[in-house]
């Protein structure tokens, strides 16, 4: 099967006019005798089914949490980009375009994020239409922040809850069509599958997480929005329930997965304590505007920390390593976030880190704090102001700006950050790869489409701080209801989906199966025990970095590890009611088989890129010395992969990216 | 640290429930409540017992999906956080420690410590939001200027993350401040202007009829809210109520 991205005709600047102008709609009559399931009420998933139910479509939407409004984009701290221009420093729909296609290190579709720059402005003013409070300067405009890897302010934002705030106006919307009974709203329900009628997706097995019962809902098309699978790694920012299993079942039915290994390992996280831990903890990217990073220089100084007989405070400036600053002196902290990363662990690897476990570096303020407190002595006409009042001063300036970070930070770790610069290390945040998407967002088999994280077209190789946010909301709100309706325009005659047919059957058996199997196993392991391990050999093997061996052991370890899970995993309760031992199981099922996916894509892909980095693959000299290098000769292409029955044996197809717009360079910010 | 855990144990929301004993071991203080439970689930499913049941998702306080009543308080001990951010160091060895769920008519159990708190989509659904359909052609965002006071007030009121404390703190179980931060978000920015009275009638009767008792203005909510949400919502919530009461037609 030939894979066809379905790009638009024309210069890239026109390509969705063109394409918008062309497509075929769905007369507000026929809607109404059309389904749609939209999976996930995340940002991209209440947006799709908000809009999609405004506009006349009968949809049913569903989330595995008890309410639409604790999806995961609710995690999101620091903000969404969008090339409004605000803030006359240049920028335009074509720089938004350009910074995500080199941040992505050129593995990215070009007109699907030239379409993403092009509708992000619309996504503010939708949001602020929605009664969205984002921050505001007095003059009553809209404020804009910096964020890694670009050279402007476009980042809007809401404190440190941007994604809250956005997600709030999102479900809004949804809750909004709720009340009008133009979607049906099914929370705590899971889909275990999904519904291939005559190869067209035509509906999902679900199971409702409070009864127990699996459920079979039929559509006209299928809308998988449910985010990334980073989960995979068992330590990650990502919440506890975030899974790959809705995506993970697709590909099992025929959709292709792209670029499986691409996952963002992001820089700036709480490190890990101890073994009891579930989860790691963002720190926002956006402290990277103020906040320093470093190490000491001498050896000796990170031994007397890690050893308790130093703090960072005693190290005389002269000593500290301001490593990004050293290494990238023209984009400084504010480095893209695979950059970030490689380097704390190349300064953690040489011995410089600063905790017990030897894998964190210091976040630093008190440079912010002291500019900033000077600043305001200045503007409060302060003469000579004392060291004290400078810091007082600073320290309201930066508790302002990042003040639910700090007490996030010092409840976690116990101690002040605003007196002690902050330790962090990385930590999994986001997955680049996802199901295999045409322009019009639609899979491998019709009528099924993914939005949002858990596809992979625009982010490349590596996403950009700010950007998950707009992706989301772009194919949500402004994506795919144009381009659904195309699909549907054949169905307006198909009349409703009898969920009756073999292929609903089939499908319910194959999960009730699967529940039975694990609750009749009478192992001895709690599934957490296997999660736990699986993510030990993802993190150590093909995470931050990766090589042809380390791989190699992998899908070796996973293969054993899944064997073990199936024969000796321990599921307590019954099919029948409330158990989330049960549905941890089913997710970690899935995890699984995903693992050895990665780990195949990371061994298939003979070169570095963005967050892939491949040791053998890097610059062994000159000022790039340790830099990621890519192989444009042989690796410009999206790696789709398609399940052919059993995991370990994915067929590899390629879509090859061509690049008109933007040239292919080594990607430098130094 | 050593400890002694009472937990409510409830088979669904026809059961009548009891609390139960669990002593847990070996708990460090810089792990979360939340994974403090974690350990004593692991055990209880080695031993071939059923877990505890309970709600929980992003652990880092923003999702809302974590309750717990421990110790007779919302969320635990401790200000402006929720029960996944509430770690071990602020227990002691040898403490006994009462973990129940959400209390009230509203928020039926689940199982164990999960409550149904289905009840806030529905006052949501009932007028929670703006009237603004998605359209790639609405005014510019900065076409309304805003007060920065006004927006930095309405961010206070947006930041409720649904948890439900607030209900379960107050004596009378009403959900006056849930309610009242999502009115106040909306009445506070021009945005939400035009339909602000439809919105404090049509939320305020939704919230009666789920069964969420009187505010008798005890204030219990604000203290518990893991966002510091004030009671000032409130009293912009009764005069959004009485301005739409008395001008209704």
């Amino acid at each position: 099967m030939a894979l066809d991205s379905k790009i638009p005709p024309g210069p890239i600047d026109k390509k969705w006019t063109y394409h918008k102008g062309h497509m075929r709609i769905v007369a507000p009559a026929n809607k109404r005798r059309i389904d749609v399931i939209v999976v996930g009420t995340g940002l991209a998933g209440g947006a799709a089914a908000a809009s999609l139910a405004e506009m006349g479509y009968n949809v049913k939407a569903f989330c595995f949490q008890d309410s639409a409004r604790r999806a995961h984009s609710i995690a999101a701290q620091g903000g969404i980009n969008a090339a409004k221009n605000y803030q006359n420093d240049g920028d335009s729909t074509y720089r938004l375009f350009y910074d995500t296609v080199k941040g992505g290190d050129y593995r990215a579709r070009e007109a699907n994020v030239y379409r993403l720059a092009e509708v992000s402005a619309n996504i503010i003013d939708q949001c602020v239409a929605q009664g969205v409070p984002f921050a505001r300067d007095y003059g009553g405009l809209l404020d804009n922040r910096s964020f890694g890897g670009v050279q402007v302010s476009r980042t809007f934002y809401a404190r440190g809850q941007t994604g809250q705030q956005l997600l709030l106006g999102a479900y809004s919307a949804l809750m909004r069509q709720v009340g009008k009974g133009a979607v049906q709203m099914y929370d705590r329900h899971e889909m275990l599958d999904v519904v291939i009628v005559d190869g067209k997706a035509r509906g999902i097995i679900a199971r409702n997480l409070i009864s127990g019962e699996t459920e079979r809902h039929g559509a006209h098309a299928v809308l998988l929005c449910t985010g990334g699978y980073g989960n995979v790694f068992f330590l990650s920012t990502n919440a506890m329930g975030s899974n790959v299993t809705a995506a993970w079942k697709a590909h099992k039915r025929g959709a292709f997965f792209g670029n499986p290994c691409y996952t963002q390992i992001h820089p700036t996280c709480i490190p890990v304590s101890g073994t009891h831990q579930s989860k790691l903890t963002l720190m926002s990217e956006s402290l990277r505007n103020d906040g320093r990073i470093w190490v000491p220089k001498n050896i000796e100084d990170a031994k007397a920390i890690r050893d308790g007989k130093k703090k960072g405070s005693d190290i005389p400036e002269a000593d500290r390593d301001y490593y990004l600053e050293r290494r990238y002196p023209a984009f400084g902290n504010l480095v893209p976030r695979d950059v970030a990363s490689r380097a704390a662990k190349e300064r953690c690897d040489a011995g410089f880190g600063v905790n017990k476990t030897g894998e964190a570096v210091y976040l630093d303020f008190a440079a912010a704090i002291e500019r900033y407190g000077k600043q305001q002595a200045n503007m409060m006409k302060i003469e000579n102001p004392s060291k004290e009042t400078i810091i007082e001063l600073g320290r309201a300036v930066v508790s302002e700006k990042y003040g639910n970070l700090f007490d996030m930070y010092e409840n976690i770790v116990g101690e002040n950050p605003y007196d002690h610069a902050m330790k962090i290390y990385p930590a999994v945040h986001y997955t680049m790869g996802g199901l295999w998407v045409d322009y019009n967002l639609q899979t491998t088999v019709p009528g099924l489409f993914c939005l949002g994280e858990a596809n992979f077209s625009d982010h490349g190789a590596n996403r950009l701080g700010a950007s998950a946010l707009m992706q989301g909301l772009a194919d949500g709100y402004f994506v795919i209801p144009y381009t659904v309706g195309d699909y549907l325009a054949d169905d307006i005659r198909s009349g409703p989906i009898d969920t009756k047919r073999p292929e609903f059957e089939a499908a319910e058996k194959e999960q009730t199966d699967r529940i039975n199997h694990f609750l009749n196993n009478k192992g001895s392991k709690p599934v957490d025990e296997f999660h736990r391990r699986l993510g030990k050999v993802m993190w150590d093997k093909c995470g931050m970095a990766r090589n042809e061996q380390g791989l190699k052991e992998a899908i070796q370890e996973i293969r054993r590890i899944r064997e073990e899970f199936y024969r000796d995993v321990r599921v307590p309760g019954k099919a029948n009611e409330f158990n989330q031992e049960l549905e941890k199981a089913g997710r970690v099922a899935d995890f699984l088989e995903l693992g050895e996916l990665m780990c195949i894509d990371a061994l298939n892909r003979n070169e570095s890129c963005g967050g892939h980095f491949r040791e053998e693959f890097q610059e062994t000299g000159g000022a790039q010395q340790g830099e990621a290098k890519r192989d444009d000769a042989n690796y410009a292409y999206v790696a789709a992969w398609e399940w052919t029955g059993d995991a370990g044996k994915a067929n590899l197809h390629k879509e090859a990216l061509e690049f008109s717009e933007v040239k292919l360079t080594q990607r430098s910010y130094k | 640290m050593k400890l002694k855990l009472k937990i409510w144990r409830q088979n669904g929301p026809s059961d009548k429930g009891r609390m139960e004993t669990y002593p847990v071991n070996d708990v460090s203080e810089d792990m979360s409540f939340l994974e403090m439970l974690d350990v004593l689930n692991d055990q209880l499913v080695r031993d071939g017992k059923d877990p505890i049941a309970f709600d929980h998702d992003c652990r880092e306080g923003i999702c809302g999906a974590c309750s717990l009543f421990i110790n007779g308080e919302a969320h635990g001990p401790g200000r402006g956080i929720t029960t996944c951010q509430l770690h071990m160091r602020k227990f002691k060895d040898g403490d006994t420690i009462y973990v129940e769920p959400w209390r009230s008519a509203a928020f039926p159990v689940i199982k164990d410590l999960a409550t149904n708190r289905g009840a806030f989509d529905r006052i949501q659904a009932a007028g929670g939001f703006v009237s603004v359909n998605t359209s790639g052609n609405l005014v510019d965002g900065n076409a309304v200027p805003i007060p920065k006071d006004d927006a930095d007030k309405a961010f206070d009121a947006a930041t409720c993350i649904g948890c439900g404390a607030c209900v379960a703190t107050c004596p009378n179980g009403s959900a006056m401040l849930f309610t009242a931060a999502k009115v106040s978000q909306l009445s506070l920015l021009p945005q939400g202007k035009p339909e602000r009275k439809r919105r404090a009638l049509a939320m305020v009767e939704q919230m009666d009829k789920e069964g969420f008792g009187n505010c008798s203005n005890t204030g219990a909510c604000e203290v518990e809210c893991p966002k510091n949400i004030s009671l000032e919502h409130i009293a912009r919530l009764n005069r959004e109520y009485l301005a739409a009461t008395v001008t209704k037609e």
